[in-house]
Formats: structure tokens, C-alpha cells, sequence
């Protein structure tokens, strides 16, 4: 089935916006994604009609609300296909459920000497809480190499996760160039070590069909702001065992059985992970996304933005003196370039005044940048509701900042 | 010699000429490359300012009790940024320097027309100027 994009387009009331006079282009979307009608109405409804606290309350709306939000847990369950619901642990976003993994399976599980394994193309998320842990308890964190394609080699996989390897921690897909890493091969080699394996699906999860009991990873991880959620919403899926051995992360409301002054004893999954009150609103909208997504269906979003990657690769390859960083085979819909002796911040201040938005800078993975030796890239990133006539209006920008900036 | 005043009076004509940003961008860009190279030495981690995207870097040193300012960016936008900045302040005292209220930002409508990135970035610059103005006024 094909994507109607001039309805899909109506259901996103920003992609209406002028920007300094001119249509808003948003070619943002790996930063994040905009949100359409039905999650902007979801969030305002549930403050409008049905708002009290989870969880606690005896009155009717607590009830309403609390159902609400459970039930987008079973939702997301279902989503990744977790086995239980309860492996289903509401965060602030990806950042926040490394962090978690970090700061209690790492502190826990990982000690002197041990290893974790990351990319050379991480995003600085999925960096530094590592370094952190390292710095505390003494461990060593490694990464696979990048290849000049943005790649990497399984090869090098295969040589770097050893015994020693207590954890695995990847992006499935690169924000800065857009490449599709081989989880499946690398889910494997991990658990053939005994190692642990989270999987980044920030970039992902907007574009594949999930399935995390088929793909076997210890770990999983996404943002809702990602997916055409809300802000401030994020999913950890752990298994079960996994998530039960780990000590809690933040201490407080809801994530107690008992507390007193002789002791607490801590409450049982999710809920062990979830102090305090957390984005109810946010997660019952993030509901309404993924619903959304749902409906459009991930296999029709993925073949259209495909079809736009291509077109946009053709078109940008074509300009004199701009070159695409990550050309990988697999690829999501993500291209990072420059102009030859122009600096990406020009481009993007050049576009910006032409009401396209794309993202400029080291994207927040400066260990790709150094590698190839460049400041920082200007990267245009494609979602279901952009189109080929978009794509035009980018080519025809790059012409004019080229000129104006040559 | 000019004022710091009568110089961003001045810049502020040379805006008000333009309706359109576009055209903005081209007298930046131009200005920023009919700028020269801030020499090597001076592109020191101590002369760096940060909170832009790119590079940025400005040296200051005294003469005749006047201060001058020498500034190179990577980005060609920025730096007819910085470089509209070493126009105002450059070749004035530094107690002047310190003192000086830099109305042209406003009025030209630059901070309006830049990313909350770039307008950090901006702020940055007129404040490690006037840093500069306070350490030698201090002298």
C-alpha cells in the first residue's frame, strides 16, 4: 500500500508554518520528528479531561489516568513484541534509559578491568555514561572502527567482543550518517561471549518493525519524541531476569513497597524503575504516535522514505563539489554532506533563511567527525510526511549557498 | 577617529539599505571575506570563543593606550559577524570598550535572525571583547 502524502501532510499542522516568509521544509527529522493533530489533541484532552495523578488515588480520574497510561505500556509491548509488559520501563527519553542501564546494570554487573563495547559511530549518549562508569569502576570501554563508508566490519566485531566483554552498546542506526548496523550478527557474537547487548533504537524505531524477543537483545532503547511522540518520553526494554537482578536508579514515590526507617524494600517491576510521577500526559500521547505510526504501517513508511533517500542521494550526488559522508549499503534516511571548502554552518544559515531546516555540526558524535578529520557535517534527515518536490527545494538551496558562499 | 557610536551608525545605514535578509547574508559573507587571515600564532586555545558552531577566534592587544581587535572564524558568516564587532570596537580605549552599549545588534535585527546556537555564540563575542576592555582598563 502507498502513503497518501498530501493527507498525511494535513494531519502535521506546523508542516503549514511560513519561515521568515517562506513554506516551512523540515528536513530535521533525526533530531526530531514533528507531531501530528491526534498527539498534540491527545496530550491537551487527557489535561482538559481526565488529569489527576497515577497510581495512588482511589477517585475516579487517578483510575481513568492510570489506565491510560498502563495500557500504552501494553501498547508498546505489543510494539517491540516484549514478552511481558512489565519489561516495559517508561524513561525520559534514550539518554535517560542508557543512563539507567549505566547506573545500575553497569554499577552492579561491570568491574575492574571488564569491558564495554561501543562504535566509533555512537552518539555521545551512548559514550559518555560509559565513560563515566569506567572512570568509577575501572573498566575499559573499546569501539569497533568505523570504515570509510560509515560502516563497520563484522570482522572487527568478532575480534573486539571476547569474554572480557561484559557489555555491548550500539546504535542501530546512525544519526550522523544514516547507517544500518548489523544488530543480528551482533546480538549474536555478544551472547556467544556471554556478553550483554543493548540496542540504541533512537533512529530506528520510527522506521523498522521491532521485534526484540526475535532479536534477542538484552537491552533496548528509543525516545517518543523520535516517533512523532511528545518530548521527555522514552522506552528501556529489559528482559525480565536481566531487570529484576539490577538495583533500582532513582529513589522515591512508586518505586517503593515499603519504606522505613529500618528499611524499604523496593517494589516490583516496572515500577522499580519509575520514582516519582513521571510525563503521564506525554506517555499517553506517545500512545496516540505509535498508533499513528501503526496505522500508516511501518513497512509503507519505510518504503517510501527509502524511495525519498534515493531520490535525494540522485539529486544531491549531483551537485559539483558535495560529498555525502556514509554511503553504506544500508542506509536509513539520512544524508550528511558538505561543500567542498564551505563550512557546514554557512550552508545551514543560508538554508535556514530559505525556511528549510536541516541540522549542521557534529551532530553530537564528535568521534565520527574526527574521524574523517571534518568540522561537523550538514545533514538533511527525511521522514514519511517530506517529499520529492522538498527534496527540489533543498537541491535548489545548496545551489544558492553555493553561490552565495563560493 | 570615529566613535564606537558613529560606526555603528553607520553599520546600521549600511542595513537599512537591504529589505531582505538574503541580501543581509551577501554583505556579511562579503565583508567576512574581504577580512584577512588572523595570523596562526593567534588562533590559540586562549583566543577561542566558545558556544559557536564553528571556530572562532579573537586576539586583542594594546597600542597607544588604544585597544585593537584581530578575529578569524571558519564559517564566512561568522566571521562578518566578528568582523562587524572589530569594526565597532577596534582602534578605542579600552575603558571606552567596557563601556560601550552595542545597539547595532538590535537594531540591525541580528540576534533576531540567528539560532539560540548562534546568538549564544554572539553574545560570547561581545563579551570576551569587553572582557578584554575591563583587563586592560584594569592595567
Amino acid at each position: 500500500m502507498s502513503l497518501n502524502i498530501p493527507q498525511i501532510r494535513a494531519d502535521f499542522p506546523i508542516l503549514n508554518e511560513k519561515i521568515r516568509g517562506k513554506q516551512l521544509v523540515y528536513l530535521d527529522n533525526g533530531a526530531s520528528t514533528q507531531k501530528p493533530q491526534v498527539v498534540i489533541d491527545a496530550e491537551s484532552y487527557y489535561y482538559e479531561h481526565q488529569y489527576a495523578n497515577i497510581h495512588r488515588g482511589v477517585h475516579y480520574l487517578s483510575q481513568v489516568g492510570t489506565d491510560l497510561y498502563e495500557n500504552v505500556r501494553k501498547q508498546v509491548q505489543q510494539f517491540i513484541n516484549a514478552k511481558h509488559e512489565h519489561e516495559i520501563i517508561y524513561t525520559k527519553g534514550t539518554t535517560n534509559a542508557i543512563n539507567l542501564v549505566a547506573y545500575t546494570f553497569g554499577r552492579k554487573f561491570i568491574n575492574e578491568g571488564d569491558e564495554i563495547l561501543i562504535t566509533e559511530m555512537e552518539h555521545h549518549s551512548n559514550i559518555v555514561p560509559w565513560q563515566m562508569l569506567c572512570e568509577e569502576k575501572k573498566c575499559i570501554l573499546k569501539y569497533i572502527p568505523l570504515q570509510a563508508d560509515g560502516s563497520i566490519n563484522i570482522g572487527d566485531a568478532e575480534r573486539l567482543i571476547t569474554p572480557k566483554t561484559k557489555l555491548v552498546s550500539v546504535m542501530y542506526v546512525s544519526n550522523a550518517l544514516g547507517t544500518i548496523n548489523p544488530i543480528e550478527e551482533l546480538i549474536a557474537i555478544a551472547h556467544k561471549n556471554g556478553a550483554k547487548i543493548l540496542i540504541d533504537a533512537a533512529q530506528a524505531i520510527q522506521h523498522f518493525t521491532i521485534d526484540v524477543q526475535a532479536l534477542d537483545c538484552d537491552f533496548f532503547v528509543f525516545s517518543g519524541h523520535k516517533i512523532y511522540g511528545p518530548t521527555g518520553t522514552g522506552i528501556l526494554y529489559g528482559k525480565e531476569q536481566i531487570l529484576n537482578e539490577m538495583p533500582p536508579y532513582e529513589g522515591g514515590g512508586d518505586m517503593i513497597k515499603t519504606v522505613s526507617f529500618s528499611g524499604t524494600t523496593y517494589n516490583d517491576l516496572p515500577f522499580k524503575f519509575e520514582a516519582g510521577t513521571p510525563n503521564i500526559a506525554g506517555c499517553i500521547a506517545l500512545g496516540t504516535a505509535i498508533k499513528y505510526v501503526q496505522d500508516l504501517g511501518i513497512d509503507n513508511i519505510r518504503a517510501y522514505e527509502t524511495e525519498l533517500l534515493n531520490y535525494a542521494t540522485e539529486k544531491l550526488s549531483a551537485i559539483e563539489g558535495l560529498k555525502i559522508y556514509g554511503t553504506a549499503k544500508h542506509k536509513s534516511s539520512v544524508i550528511s554532506f558538505l561543500l567542498d571548502g564551505i563550512h557546514p554552518y554557512d550552508v545551514g544559515v543560508i538554508l535556514d533563511n530559505q525556511g528549510i531546516a536541516i541540522r549542521t555540526g557534529h551532530h553530537c558524535a564528535q568521534p565520527v567527525m574526527d574521524h574523517y578529520g571534518i568540522p561537523g557535517t550538514c545533514r538533511a534527515s527525511f521522514a514519511f510526511y517530506n517529499t520529492k518536490e522538498e527534496v527540489d527545494v533543498l537541491v535548489d538551496g545548496i545551489l544558492k549557498a553555493k553561490k552565495m558562499l563560493s | 577617529m570615529q566613535t564606537i557610536n558613529s560606526i555603528q551608525d553607520e553599520i546600521i545605514e549600511d542595513f537599512s539599505m537591504y529589505d531582505d535578509w538574503n541580501d543581509k547574508y551577501e554583505y556579511l559573507i562579503e565583508f567576512g571575506k574581504s577580512l584577512g587571515k588572523l595570523d596562526e600564532q593567534y588562533k590559540t586555545e586562549e583566543n577561542r570563543i566558545h558556544g559557536c558552531q564553528s571556530r572562532v577566534w579573537l586576539h586583542g592587544e594594546i597600542k597607544d593606550d588604544k585597544l585593537f581587535f584581530y578575529a578569524d572564524s571558519d564559517a564566512i558568516i561568522t566571521k562578518g559577524i566578528v568582523g562587524l564587532l572589530v569594526r565597532v570596537l577596534s582602534g578605542h580605549t579600552p575603558n571606552e570598550i567596557a563601556e560601550s552599549d552595542l545597539y547595532f545588534i538590535e537594531k540591525i535585527g541580528l540576534k533576531d535572525h540567528l539560532s539560540p546556537n548562534r546568538a549564544n555564540g554572539l553574545v560570547a563575542m561581545v563579551k570576551k571583547m569587553k572582557t578584554y576592555g575591563i583587563a586592560f582598563q584594569a592595567k
